[in-house]
């Protein structure tokens, strides 16, 4: 919304509080000022400001009102006048371009001297030709043989607007000589409306504000019209069918118009808040909105009449029926339905009430008699339209946010004062008023200890009757409560009396100033602290994985199957489980929730190796799975661990890296982070999973639960992505069973103060015997006295024979309670020997 | 045999003056103190000395034999100091050599921003609770006072899902409503955390997938100047111990009165920079007095309760601490990116 100082000083006396501190506490207050423009008069001094400030001041004396007496032609040049101006001083020939003084040309002494602004020598304007405002500081230069030095101004280059047609006209009471600055100089703010303030979406509401806030006196438009036309009663007859609808509908009917431009101020108010002017009628409508919030509709009485066949016109607003069509303004044809309103006569709608006009009955250059709405709209039933119409305008931004019903009187009123005095018309007395449902305002009882409990401050009943009164609100003060009455130009506070109280209290606290109330910390009891087990678990899992040297990761959760499809090979289907699916995605690739983490993770992977050899990451977060149980889908927290590429970057010593990275990284990887979590007994057994490689895959489980599956990711998977040659590695866990399976707590070891004993055997196996039943018989046999058993070789070749391997090991013997002898040592490790023997078929390979 | 010894220890002790290395010194100790030198034949013949000479001679022999000692043991340490000298004069590094490479894992940004968050607000008695991604329009909307066609929905640009009523939530509000009615009637200090979601454009502003972090409190007389003194105490621990606060009178739907909190810009410290777009102050978070129709939602009386809710965004939190320009680094994931943090 944006706001002229010069428009708000109709309404409040401004002229002692600076624009920054006026600023600066309007915007405390709730109305965001993001932005003021300078429009002639001096941005604040220095560098520091509260706000985004734009714009350029006028300098008094190279910028100010002058006269143009004669407009001469140009020797050498048709486009082009030469102006007798008179700035007070002197009198000057000033050369200019502009379109809007070619019909004085040649005319001699002007009867009435044209009023306008004149920057001189060396004054510093923007440059009208260009786009965008770059200024340019005045010098002397010959114009097709014509010296020029100074320059009658557009809006452009004055930053008043983007006018550059032609040259600015003041108003003929301009004061010749006066600087610019003093005459006409101003600053527009732009001021953030949110929906509470919807009633502020105007100059005078704004006003409103700044008196409550600056303890001034608004001064309250009149809403008096004179009428000496015959009485509108007989003329049009007013008809509501849907007052829930439209509870409001006030018509004003003004005769003998004379369509043209409004008055040179009207044009620039109008321009100063980005608005074009249109003509004297349509400007009124524009203009009343602005002022005081009352969108307004002008009808072209003559052309109802027309329509009427020569009866009296019958004006009344409906929904519309099944199937109906309508025009619009902008010539476009809407589909209307059934909650959509419409405005009628009696040979059919033209105008969609409180969102645009009809093309046929619209104000045009030939109409004389116009017929003036306000209306009063349900907010949500415009809503509701502007969603299935699909269009905006000033008009139904006002509307679908709530205008007071009271407005719609006042609306037509100052509009008809405005035509009268803009167009020389002749108002028809008395108004046309159908107000089937009046609004009842708000009352609403206020005790002291309200403003304590809610705000934390102590008020008494007189200030806060005080704060509401600037507000528009008459007070009633009781002995213990005051009451409130809601004045009617707001619809923001509730019937509910405790939200209406609520909302009151937003009103004090905005007016007695947030800055007011004190910090203050919390006297209420604290409340009793519950555990949080899976927040800190998800936070332990994190340090585990980063400690480990992962880089967490935090990916879109929107995808669509067929990116998620690329973690299978082709010839693999996925699961027909539905998505969940969204109806209104914003990109075309990621209109679903997605039902793999793995896919968004190898999407980073593949991301991340087009600048770099080695990556390892993971990522914690949800998948999303449709559910039978009900509509909303089951968010499954999953886990996954991917790396890629050399073990390690080569550096100036390491010439050679230490290898691909490969199953057993990652399954080192998953041991310590199991380990990490005290996870027990934890296998790993060879898996079958579509992503993975065959030979390369497998499950990590506890007991008969499944965490993890973890491998090789499938070379046809692999293809899929554009990865480089190394093979990806991937870890993909159940949160839910990691868990269940994480002890609470855990018991540790003593550790022994017994010197331990290390030997080392090797065994021959037949190949196809998995190293983990090895170990798990050493351990098993080897009780509490073997307290680690580590594999350090593995090793094949002809002299061992075809289909075996050999496995060594490395042994610590150690006991808690004494020192062991080689006796001992022998002895079990026999024991070791025999069993592996006996069981597994190996043979010791001599050390 | 006095002046014998004299003699022994003045050739020592002049020996001992020539002597700069290890092995001469074994040497010297094996001539002079050693069991075939000159000192020891004087020990050796003192049986053949008069009862009277013998107790002189000993004596002056054994503090012979502790003066070589000593002088032996200061030669030893001399000529040990020179070798490390010696030795750390070879051995100087380049240390602008680089070190040797690791790799070590980190935490995404935003869960660092969050986990600061988490800390702040628990030492404030605040807790974490969290709920679902994928909600009803009912819990995202309508329980938070904004029913169909409220201008209010409006601020969010929703995602629906091909569910009906069934969306993905615009913020972490929900669980404001979901946390009042599984704690009531006790009183609630939580933060709800997680990710949102807006059908929004993405740029290098606004993503349509964002983490937020809520916060409510409810109980007994609880004001907005409990909401100003506990919002503050976060932003003083969270940029700085001096940091000036301000809070405007804003609008949201579940909250009245309402509220944003700016910081005063910590970049330029208030003068206005590109951060801060020239204002000197930082937006960082929305708040205000929980609406008594959320309340209801919940369980709780407004008549009885009262309570205040604040809600940020940690990426915007992050982005402002680290000056990052473009929001969408978060889930690009570009390690160059990451490992800055």
């Amino acid at each position: 919304m944006k706001v002229p100082l010069s428009w708000l000083k109709d309404y409040v006396d401004i002229d002692e509080i600076p624009i920054e501190e006026l600023s600066r506490k309007i915007t405390v207050a709730g109305l965001e000022v993001e932005e003021i423009k300078f429009v002639g008069l001096n941005p604040p001094v220095g560098d520091k400001h509260d706000f985004k400030v734009l714009g350029m001041p006028w300098d008094k004396e190279l910028i100010v009102v002058a006269e143009v007496t004669e407009v001469g032609a140009h020797p050498d040049a048709d486009r082009l006048v030469l102006c007798q101006l008179n700035d007070g001083e002197q009198v000057h020939t000033v050369l200019t371009g502009a379109p809007n003084l070619y019909e004085y040309k040649g005319k001699g002494l002007l009867e009435k001297p044209l009023k306008v602004a004149y920057a001189k020598l060396g004054a510093t304007i923007y440059d009208g030709h260009k786009e965008g405002y770059h200024l340019t500081k005045l010098k002397k230069a010959k114009i097709r043989g014509v010296e020029s030095y100074s320059m009658i101004c557009s809006e452009k280059e004055l930053g008043i607007s983007e006018e550059h047609e032609g040259i600015m006209v003041l108003d003929d009471d301009a004061p010749v000589g006066m600087p610019l600055a003093d005459y006409m100089g101003d600053a527009v703010l732009d001021i953030a409306i949110t929906p509470n303030i919807a009633r502020d979406a105007n100059i005078l509401g704004v006003a409103r504000e700044v008196a409550a806030i600056f303890g001034k006196d608004l001064k309250e438009p009149k809403y008096d019209f004179l009428a000496e036309g015959d009485p509108i009663n007989g003329q049009v007859f007013l008809e509501i069918k849907e007052p829930e609808l439209n509870l409001r509908f006030v018509l004003g009917l003004i005769k003998n118009v004379e369509i043209k431009p409004s008055p040179e101020w009207v044009q620039r108010r109008l321009r100063l808040i980005d608005q074009r002017p249109i003509n004297n009628v349509v400007d009124v409508t524009n203009y009343v909105m602005f002022d005081i919030g009352q969108p307004l509709h002008a009808f072209d009485y003559d052309v109802l009449l027309e329509r009427a066949e020569g009866k009296t016109p019958h004006v009344y607003t409906r929904t519309a029926e099944k199937g109906e069509k309508i025009t619009t303004l902008d010539g476009i044809e809407h589909n209307l339905l059934p909650h959509n309103v419409l405005v009628c006569d009696d040979k059919g709608s033209h105008s969609i009430a409180g969102i645009m006009g009809g093309t046929e009955t619209e104000v045009s250059d030939q109409t004389t008699t116009v017929l003036l709405e306000g209306a009063h709209w349900n907010y949500i039933n415009i809503r509701k339209s502007l969603g299935n119409l699909r269009m905006h305008s000033e008009a139904s931004y006002r509307f679908s946010r709530g205008v007071h019903p009271a407005m719609a009187e006042r609306g037509v009123r100052r509009g008809l004062e405005f035509m009268r005095l803009w167009s020389g018309g002749i108002v028809s007395k008395g108004l046309l008023d159908e107000y089937p449902l009046p609004t009842a305002d708000p009352v609403v009882e206020i005790f002291s200890r309200d403003v304590r409990r809610n705000l934390g401050v102590d008020l008494s009943l007189k200030e806060i009757g005080k704060i509401l009164s600037s507000l528009g609100f008459s007070v009633e003060i009781g002995e213990k409560s005051l009451k409130a009455t809601t004045p009617d130009h707001r619809l923001d506070i509730d019937h509910d009396p405790i939200i209406a109280k609520a909302d009151i209290m937003e009103e004090i606290a905005r007016i007695y100033g947030y800055d007011n109330i004190p910090e203050t910390r919390m006297a209420d009891v604290l409340p009793k602290q519950r555990a949080n087990p899976s927040l800190e678990f998800e936070e332990n899992l994190r340090d585990l994985l980063v400690a480990l040297g992962l880089q967490e990761i935090i990916t879109y959760r929107m995808t669509s199957p067929e990116r998620e499809g690329r973690r299978l090979p082709p010839e693999v289907k996925p699961d027909n489980k539905p998505y969940v699916e969204l109806v209104n995605p914003i990109a075309a690739d990621r209109f679903v929730m997605r039902k793999s983490l793995l896919s968004s993770v190898l999407e980073i992977i593949e991301g991340n190796l087009k600048i770099r050899e080695r990556v390892a990451v993971f990522e914690l977060g949800h998948i999303y799975i449709s559910s039978e149980a009900g509509p909303l889908p089951d968010e499954k927290p999953r886990l996954v661990i991917a790396m890629t590429g050399p073990r390690q970057n080569t550096d100036w010593q390491v010439k050679e890296n230490l290898g691909i990275t490969d199953f057993y990284d990652l399954k080192g990887i998953c041991d310590e982070f199991l380990n990490g979590l005290h996870i027990e007994n934890f296998t790993y057994q060879g898996h079958d999973h579509p992503s993975f490689h065959p030979g390369k895959c497998a499950s990590i489980n506890v007991e008969n639960r499944q965490l993890a599956v973890i491998g090789e990711i499938h070379p046809a998977v692999h293809a899929q992505h554009n990865f480089r040659d190394t093979p990806v590695l991937a870890a993909a866990f159940n949160l839910e069973s990691l868990i269940e399976s994480a002890p609470l707590r855990h018991d540790t070891v003593p550790v022994s103060v017994y010197p331990p004993i290390l030997e080392d055997i090797a065994l021959i196996i037949d190949e196809d015997i998995p190293a983990s039943k090895v170990e798990a018989l050493i351990d098993q046999t080897g009780g509490k006295t073997v307290t680690n058993v580590r594999l350090f070789d593995v090793y094949r070749s002809e002299q061992i024979g075809q289909g075996k391997k050999s496995l060594a090991y490395s042994l610590t013997y150690q006991d808690p309670d004494r020192t062991l002898t080689d006796k001992d040592v022998a002895k079990l490790r026999n024991k070791i020997v025999k069993r592996l023997e006996r069981e597994l078929s190996t043979e010791l390979r001599d050390a | 045999m006095l002046e014998k010894l004299e003699q022994i220890k003045l050739d020592a002790l002049a020996a001992m003056d020539k002597i700069t290395d290890q092995e001469s010194l074994l040497v010297w100790r094996a001539t002079y103190t050693g069991k075939k030198s000159a000192l020891m034949d004087i020990f050796n013949q003192m049986r053949e000395l008069s009862k009277e000479e013998r107790p002189l001679v000993g004596k002056r022999a054994n503090e012979v034999r502790q003066d070589l000692e000593k002088r032996y043991e200061e030669k030893q340490s001399e000529i040990k100091k020179e070798l490390l000298k010696e030795s750390l004069q070879s051995e100087i590094l380049d240390v602008t050599l680089p070190g040797r490479n690791l790799s070590h894992g980190r935490l995404h940004p935003t869960t660092q921003t969050l986990r600061r968050i988490y800390k702040i607000f628990a030492e404030m008695g605040f807790q974490v609770y969290r709920s679902r991604e994928v909600e009803t329009d009912d819990f995202n909307f309508t329980h938070l006072n904004m029913p169909q066609h409220h201008p209010a929905r409006d601020m969010w640009d929703t995602f629906y899902t091909n569910t009906e009523g069934v969306i993905l939530r615009t913020h972490t509000s929900p669980g404001q409503i979901h946390a009042m009615k599984e704690y009531f009637p006790e009183p609630i200090r939580v933060i709800l955390p997680g990710m949102c979601y807006r059908y929004e454009q993405v740029s290098t502003r606004s993503e349509m997938q964002f983490t937020q972090v809520e916060g409510l409190a409810v109980g007994h007389d609880i004001t907005f100047g409990d909401l100003k003194g506990t919002l503050s105490d976060f932003a003083r621990r969270l940029f700085d111990a001096d940091v000036r606060t301000r809070f405007r009178a804003s609008h949201f739907p579940f909250t009245e009165p309402s509220a944003e909190m700016d910081v005063e810009c910590f970049v330029c410290n208030g003068d206005g920079c590109s951060v801060c777009k020239q204002t000197g102050w930082l937006e960082i978070l929305g708040s205000g007095m929980v609406h008594p129709n959320v309340l209801r939602a919940g369980g709780y009386d407004p008549e009885v309760y009262s309570g205040f809710a604040f809600g940020m965004g940690p990426e915007r939190l992050t982005m402002l601490l680290h000056r990052i320009g473009d929001i969408r680094n978060f889930w690009r994931n570009d390690m160059r990116f990451l490992e800055q943090f």
